[in-house]
């Protein structure tokens, strides 16, 4: 019984946690950018594929390529808002008009990311085995990969929350988050501080995404699965809060674990319920103000 | 006012309409299966202009009310009579919109386009699930119906949605949806029940996506879910309003008209790559269009006429 | 039985307190103005009372009915409406339009077509816009865009109008001219609550003015006994207060 329940929250932590680690990354783009990335779940798609190529044709290790695909993933996040996004703004109206327009055009960005990759690995589905063996943690087995990806994902929100908190540049973050105008004003180059949290975000889908790689298969249409899920935590942890956006990742892999271990194939549904009930009772989150 | 169809618009229509009837009797059978296409792709692009176009709510669920209809027909296709089979999968998507419109059109913009985008992937785990683990099977059947058939069901759809937004945009609840998406809250303090209002429109809409879907039912033998709900549906009103503009009733219509010539185009030149390719368009197009090809005509058509009264 | 009334009415931004407390009435008929040091609160107590906010605590009555909990457009059918201290004109329709909306929903109950443009028109009319019935909204100045909000509110057919800083940015000429408009309001028997920081029109058309600082009521009575209130003269013109008033 014990077991049961300790596998379960493992595995609810290791799912929440590439939960977090693609929530954070889509909190950045839509909560400071202001960009609703529905084309996130590519990005991730991206880092995951990334990683197998890396790994199965050139034999690098996925826990290395992590310092590729990321910074990889990143500029082309970065990119895509100087030349894209910030045209967008300048040409959007209001500031709901430029939601709007980047929203759509994100839309589109999904349709030629997918097709890409598809053109270059195919349709089918892939997998790679890497610390495929298992593990014995207080009695109840667990693969070594899912175990890695648990604690690479902390590692990777505890590095980026210290980032927020200590650098220069995540000030500029924060303050951006909170009023661009001002931040402008006080000195914040606000178009570059905008377009690196775009980057940022990107980066943080491609890490999610070489996470996935390792401890699932993966497939070009596997992003709109995970882009809902991030929409979901992200309106869960309330928007605009990146650690709200931690959190309901957690929150939202253990629900998700506890839901497959009832009834597998329902999760999604499950995840949508509480979508649901957040929008009857508390559509600001738990974090959100 | 731009907003009202002009006399020779509707002549226009109905002499259309009238031709169309004829169509299956004297052309050959592929006219007849790409006319019934291109009148699938109008009457979702109608429908989804009628709600989204005035009242600035962005919708990405038509895939989904679409498939609800696809999936309706092919559950009870076998019971019910054509008629019948229309009518229970535009109550099906009616009543999906309805949930989801009382859910999140209360609150801000921003939650009903991210319910409506993971609404097709939900719904399509949902029945996987469903089939998997309750039913026991996985896909249907379903009854075959004559190319003919097909197209006039299709027409008759149309043709009454088309009748449906002419009436609803040129009544006061046209004039409402209008003033929702200019300002919604100056909307609610004069008089405006904004909520009951853009629900009730919403399902209109999500209705005859769902008529469509089960219209179109009969074109596939066999539907699982995957094929039902697919995601590039709900690409396609929003492109389609974009090439052919929101604010003209006969702007989605263009644009569903364009947008049908350029998939089988492509379809037959670059198969593997025409997600690509209207990727491409749209970012192109919110890039340089934001009214729309009609829009960009506009505009040439005012640079033009502009031009020609300066010289005097 | 004052058509407008509020107890203890409340309602905090954060921890801030932006309305605390405050207790008022309207007379029937009567044009109340409602003053005050910026943010004192007088936006947000039209917020609550025309329900796009709602209190903490505090109940508010309308004719004698409780109207906290309801939403703005049940309000408005009822027969309260307001402007807006930022302008929201429905920018993309005509003039006509915007009142026509108000015309054809703001009522209680179903209005046909022909009465709901013969309101529309009337209402145009008595601010003076109506030749400009089918310019888009976004084409006016600003001191007629005040006015066709003030139309569309009319349209509505209210029995007491909240107009909220209707005078801001206008020149002299155009605050006469609104002046004269609030009087005429008040001779159709609407009954009007005016937030203005214009004091030429507060003096000259309130019978009766009430004054929030920090949220909180300071003061309320005749233009004479406000403007020889201690407080409130503390608080416009700080603790120096000099003797050319």
């Amino acid at each position: 019984m014990i077991i049961t329940i300790l596998d379960v929250v493992i595995s609810g932590l290791l799912l929440g946690g590439i939960y977090a680690v693609t929530a954070v990354g889509l909190s950045l783009q839509y909560g400071v950018a202001r960009v609703l990335n529905i084309a996130h779940g590519e990005f991730i798609m991206l880092g995951a594929f990334i990683t197998f190529s890396l790994y199965t044709k050139v034999g690098i290790n996925p826990l290395i390529s992590f310092a590729i695909c990321g910074p990889v993933v990143f500029a082309v996040g970065f990119v895509l808002y100087r030349t894209l996004f910030t045209r967008l703004r300048t040409s959007s109206p209001t500031a709901g008009a430029f939601e709007g327009n980047s929203m759509l055009a994100c839309f589109g960005l999904l349709f030629i990311i997918q097709n890409v990759a598809i053109l270059i690995w195919g349709a089918d589905i892939k997998g790679y085995s890497y610390l495929a063996f298992p593990v014995d943690f207080w009695g109840a087995r667990f693969a070594a990969n899912r175990l890695v990806t648990l604690g690479f994902a902390l590692a990777i929100c505890l590095v980026f929350y210290l980032f927020l908190a200590n650098t220069r540049l995540g000030k500029a973050i924060r303050a951006a988050a909170q009023d661009p105008e001002t931040a402008g004003l006080m000195g914040v180059r606000i178009n570059q501080v905008l377009a690196l949290c775009f980057g940022f975000g990107a980066l943080m889908a491609g890490l999610g995404g070489a996470l996935i790689s390792m401890s699932y298969k993966i497939e070009p249409t596997m992003g709109l699965e995970y882009t809902m899920i991030a929409l979901i935590v992200i309106v869960l942890g309330g928007l605009g809060s990146i650690l709200g956006s931690f959190v309901g990742g957690l929150v939202l892999g253990l629900v998700g674990s506890i839901v497959t271990h009832i009834e597998p194939g329902l999760s999604l549904v499950a995840y949508y319920v509480i979508f649901m009930l957040l929008l009857l009772i508390k559509p600001t989150g738990i974090l959100g103000k | 006012m731009e907003k009202k169809t002009s006399k020779k618009g509707i002549i226009l229509g109905v002499i259309l309409v009238i031709l169309g009837a004829l169509v299956p009797l004297f052309a050959p059978v592929y006219t007849v299966i790409l006319l019934t296409s291109i009148l699938m792709y109008m009457t979702i692009a109608v429908s989804w202009t009628l709600f989204s176009g005035p009242t600035g709510y962005i919708s990405l669920a038509s895939a989904a009310f679409f498939g609800a209809g696809i999936y309706t027909a092919a559950i009870v296709g076998m019971a019910l009579p054509l008629p019948l089979v229309i009518v229970a999968g535009a109550l099906a998507s009616f009543c999906v919109a309805l949930l989801v419109g009382a859910l999140t059109l209360r609150l801000k913009g921003i939650y009903f386009v991210m319910f409506t985008f993971g609404l097709v992937e939900l719904l399509l785990h949902f029945i996987l699930w469903w089939e998997v683990t309750i039913s026991g099977t996985t896909g249907r059947v379903v009854p075959p119906a004559g190319n003919a058939i097909v197209f006039y069901t299709m027409l008759i759809i149309f043709v009454i949605l088309l009748l449906t937004v002419f009436f609803i945009r040129r009544s006061r609840y046209g004039l409402a949806l209008l003033s929702i998406g200019e300002n919604e809250e100056a909307a609610s303090h004069a008089g405006v029940h904004v909520t009951a209002l853009k629900v009730i429109v919403y399902a209109i809409s999500a209705l005859f996506m769902g008529a469509a879907g089960a219209a179109m039912a009969t074109r596939w033998t066999y539907i699982d879910p995957k094929i039902a709900f697919n995601p590039l549906i709900s690409f396609m009103p929003v492109l389609m309003a974009i090439f052919g503009g929101i604010r003209p009733l006969y702007g989605p219509i263009i644009g569903a008209a364009i947008f049908t010539y350029l998939e089988e185009f492509l379809l037959t030149r670059f198969p593997y790559h025409y997600m690509l390719i209207f990727g491409i368009i749209m970012v192109v197009a919110i890039l340089y269009m934001p009214d729309g090809l009609i829009g960009l005509t506009q505009r040439v058509w005012k640079k033009i006429s502009r031009r020609r009264y300066a010289d005097t | 039985m004052p058509i407008l009334e509020g107890r203890g009415v409340t309602r905090y931004f954060g921890g801030l307190a932006a309305v605390s407390d405050v207790d008022f009435w309207v007379e029937t008929g009567e044009v109340l103005g409602l003053i005050g040091p910026n943010g004192a609160g007088k936006t947000t107590l039209f917020n609550l009372i025309s329900a796009a906010l709602a209190p903490k605590s505090g109940s508010i009555f309308f004719k004698g009915k409780e109207i906290t909990g309801l939403k703005p457009y049940q309000i408005c059918r009822m027969g309260l409406s307001r402007t807006f201290q930022t302008v929201k004109v429905f920018g993309n329709l005509s003039v006509m339009e915007n009142v026509l909306l108000g015309a054809f929903f703001g009522g209680e109950g179903r209005i046909a077509s022909a009465d709901a443009l013969e309101a529309a028109t009337s209402a145009l009319t008595f601010v003076g816009l109506s030749e400009a019935a089918a310019t888009p909204a976004r084409d006016l100045t600003l001191a007629n865009q005040k006015r066709l909000e003030v139309a569309r509110a009319l349209a509505t057919r209210p029995e007491l109008l909240l107009l909220d800083e209707m005078m801001e940015g206008l020149n002299p000429t155009e605050v006469n001219r609104a002046m004269a408009l609030v009087k005429q309001i008040q001779e159709k028997g609407i009954t009007v609550v005016m937030i203005e920081h214009v004091m030429k029109a507060i003096m000259n058309v309130c019978g009766r003015i009430m004054v929030l600082h920090h949220g909180a009521k300071i003061a309320e009575g005749t233009p004479q006994e406000v403007s020889t209130h201690k407080t409130v003269i503390e608080v416009y013109f700080g603790e120096r207060a000099d003797a050319s008033r």
